[in-house]
């Protein structure tokens, strides 16, 4: 689009809209750093896989919460319904994780259609609840149903297949880690192009001015509906990683914890920007590991203020600031 | 037919107690969501504090049951105004997703707080020996410090009522619900308003907490656990009113009941399929307005 031809509008403001979806340089950054520290700390590689989960699964929440505006506490449904998926799969003869992450992303992505058509009608406060009830809803069938699920005590027995019929999950978790990192980067890119589709452009009007996008013909609740579906599908993906890697399922898959942890993590890193969980996730976690096991009631207790810092004097986490600090010394001749 | 009226009645006195404990504590919510628009999901919090305070003095200080519940009342309600100034205030009219996250932290925070000074286990309630024991009503004995709640929770009740309706107070915060604007151009102070009213609403929720130490048991992470039967005695009952959360909080607190006694095998699930269809039915909750 030729900067003139918009009239009076800024334009920078037009060519950086228009320039918006082409790949950066800087958006390498993660992926090269994901590939370092395979090789710079072998060691660290399971809590390398967990985090790269985490971030699918802080990814999904961006998409819905950053894109669509739509506040959720109960994403952790779809992770523990894709994490069973799997996880039964596997403990009952059908061990192949990739067909498993599949199916794991199909029971996820219609749970999230079917509970969306539901409660995507609702608006603020009882969407919030809503969301948490479905989360709590399934917690509780998967608790009470111990004969499928394990109950309290997880579920066990499950035999995962090598990866392509080679490579085994091991003990050292290169495989996990190397299977964790082409399936983030994949679904990445999907998310990539989708935000920057015109019905992620759509998304964010939503967000933004939902009157203005009814008034315009677009349809709204559609679009909300197939982006919270597909975002349960991602997280569903995560929930089947974390099976297939650990080869464990547990209740806690599908705790408000999870979901909750998630968020911080996202406003950590900030929120709508399809790069906050890079940043929020890795931190977060590592810290964790310092920390946590030592003592995990001080680490609520910080992560609690830290969360009431950052909503209260920074908005938009650290890419936020980060942006502010890159405009301000801009501004300066 | 007497075993399934003596099982009804059951059901019944213990949902009664139950509800009447979950209305104290989510009235203040209620009023805090629906005066100051702030969907404050540390409310749980509040009330917490109060079981902590009151089990505290009685444990720890031999102070009487009465005082106790006076104390926590009282403390959590000062505690409370402090906050709001500090930090509530702060979000007033912020995105949902801000107030969300700050609460959020509020909860971790106190949660740990709560294991650093109490440890992790539950504190013991003990009812004063005058409210201990059965109480006799002729045709059946009833537990007596269940019997207690109830009529406790009636009293408090109708004097939240007959106060909203009745004193100029009540009045005022009436008229900031309905229409904030209009009130503050009449002239009514809505900022010291909302603190007094964020204030009332937790030391309600901590005289329930205290009051329903021995029914919702007081421990650390208290405020996590039953955080969403707050949220869905709220949300059903309708944003704003102190009249819908006391049926949501009747319907919630005799159908828990009587489904965990009957249907033990699903525990609370039939409870969130209940309030799922309620929130369809009626998304702006049973007493809401549109």
């Amino acid at each position: 689009m030729r900067a003139d031809a918009v009239g009076g509008a800024a334009p920078q403001a037009v060519e950086a809209l228009a320039r918006a979806h082409r790949l950066k340089p800087w958006e390498l950054a993660p992926w090269l750093a994901a590939i370092a520290a395979y090789f710079l700390f072998p060691s660290y590689l399971p809590l390398g896989a967990q985090i790269l989960i985490a971030i699918l699964f802080t990814l999904s929440i961006d998409l819905i919460l950053g894109y669509a505006g739509i506040v959720t506490l109960g994403q952790s449904a779809f992770f523990g319904a894709g994490a069973y998926t799997a996880g039964l799969l596997a403990a009952h003869g059908w061990g192949e994780p990739i067909s498993g992450l599949a199916a794991a992303a199909a029971v996820a992505g219609l749970l999230g259609l079917a509970s969306g058509a539901v409660i995507l009608r609702t608006r603020g406060l009882s969407l919030l609840m809503l969301t948490l009830v479905i989360a709590e809803m399934l917690q509780e069938a998967a608790n009470k149903a111990g004969d499928i699920t394990g109950g309290a005590d997880g579920l066990q027995g499950m035999e995962v297949w090598p990866l392509l019929g080679h490579f085994e999950f091991g003990l050292f978790g290169r495989t996990a880690y190397v299977y964790c990192l082409v399936v983030l980067f994949l679904l990445w890119l999907v998310a990539r192009r989708i935000v920057h589709s015109p019905f992620g452009r759509s998304l964010t009007g939503i967000r933004e001015n939902e009157a203005r996008m009814h008034a315009i013909g677009s349809p709204v609740f559609r679009r909300r509906l197939v982006i919270y579906a597909f975002a349960a599908a991602l997280s569903g993906i995560a929930g089947a990683l974390l099976a297939e890697t650990t080869q464990f399922v547990g209740l806690d898959s599908l705790g408000f914890e999870r979901s909750g942890s998630a968020l911080i993590m996202l406003i950590i890193g900030g929120v709508g920007r399809l790069y906050g969980p890079f940043i929020g996730v890795p931190l977060y976690m590592v810290a964790q590991d310092r920390f946590a096991q030592a003592d995990p009631v001080y680490w609520d207790f910080w992560i609690g203020l830290l969360l009431i810092i950052v909503v209260v004097f920074a908005r938009g986490g650290l890419l936020g600031l980060a942006e502010r600090l890159l405009r301000r010394r801009g501004r300066k001749p | 037919m007497s075993a399934i009226l003596a099982a009804i009645v059951s059901i019944a006195f213990h949902g009664l107690a139950y509800a009447m404990v979950l209305y104290l504590i989510s009235v203040g919510l209620s009023v805090t969501m629906g005066l100051m628009g702030f969907v404050n999901l540390a409310h749980g919090v509040f009330a917490a504090a109060g079981g902590f305070v009151m089990t505290r003095l009685m444990n720890g200080y031999g102070v009487p049951f009465p005082l106790a519940v006076a104390a926590a009342f009282l403390a959590v309600g000062a505690g409370s105004m402090v906050l709001e100034r500090l930090l509530y205030r702060r979000l007033y009219g912020a995105d949902e997703l801000s107030q969300v996250l700050m609460s959020v932290g509020l909860i971790f925070m106190s949660v740990a707080a709560a294991k650093f000074l109490w440890g992790p286990l539950a504190q013991p309630m003990t009812p004063p020996a005058y409210l201990s024991g059965q109480l006799d009503l002729g045709f059946r004995a009833f537990p007596a410090y269940r019997s207690f709640l109830i009529v406790a929770g009636a009293v408090v009740v109708t004097l939240l009522w007959l106060g909203l309706e009745r004193t100029r107070f009540g009045a005022r915060i009436r008229a900031a619900v309905d229409n904030r604007r209009m009130a503050q151009s009449i002239g009514i102070d809505t900022g010291r308003l909302f603190t007094w009213t964020f204030a009332l609403g937790s030391a309600l929720a901590a005289l329930g907490g205290a009051l329903g130490a021995d029914i919702l048991a007081i421990d650390p992470a208290y405020a996590l656990e039953h955080l969403v039967y707050f949220l869905i005695v709220v949300a059903v009952g309708g944003l704003g009113s102190i009249r819908g959360p006391f049926f949501a909080a009747l319907l919630l607190g005799i159908a828990d009941t009587g489904f965990k006694y009957l249907l033990p095998e699903f525990g609370a699930f039939f409870i969130y399929a209940l309030t799922l269809a309620i929130l369809l039915w009626r998304p702006q909750g049973l007493f809401g307005r549109v």
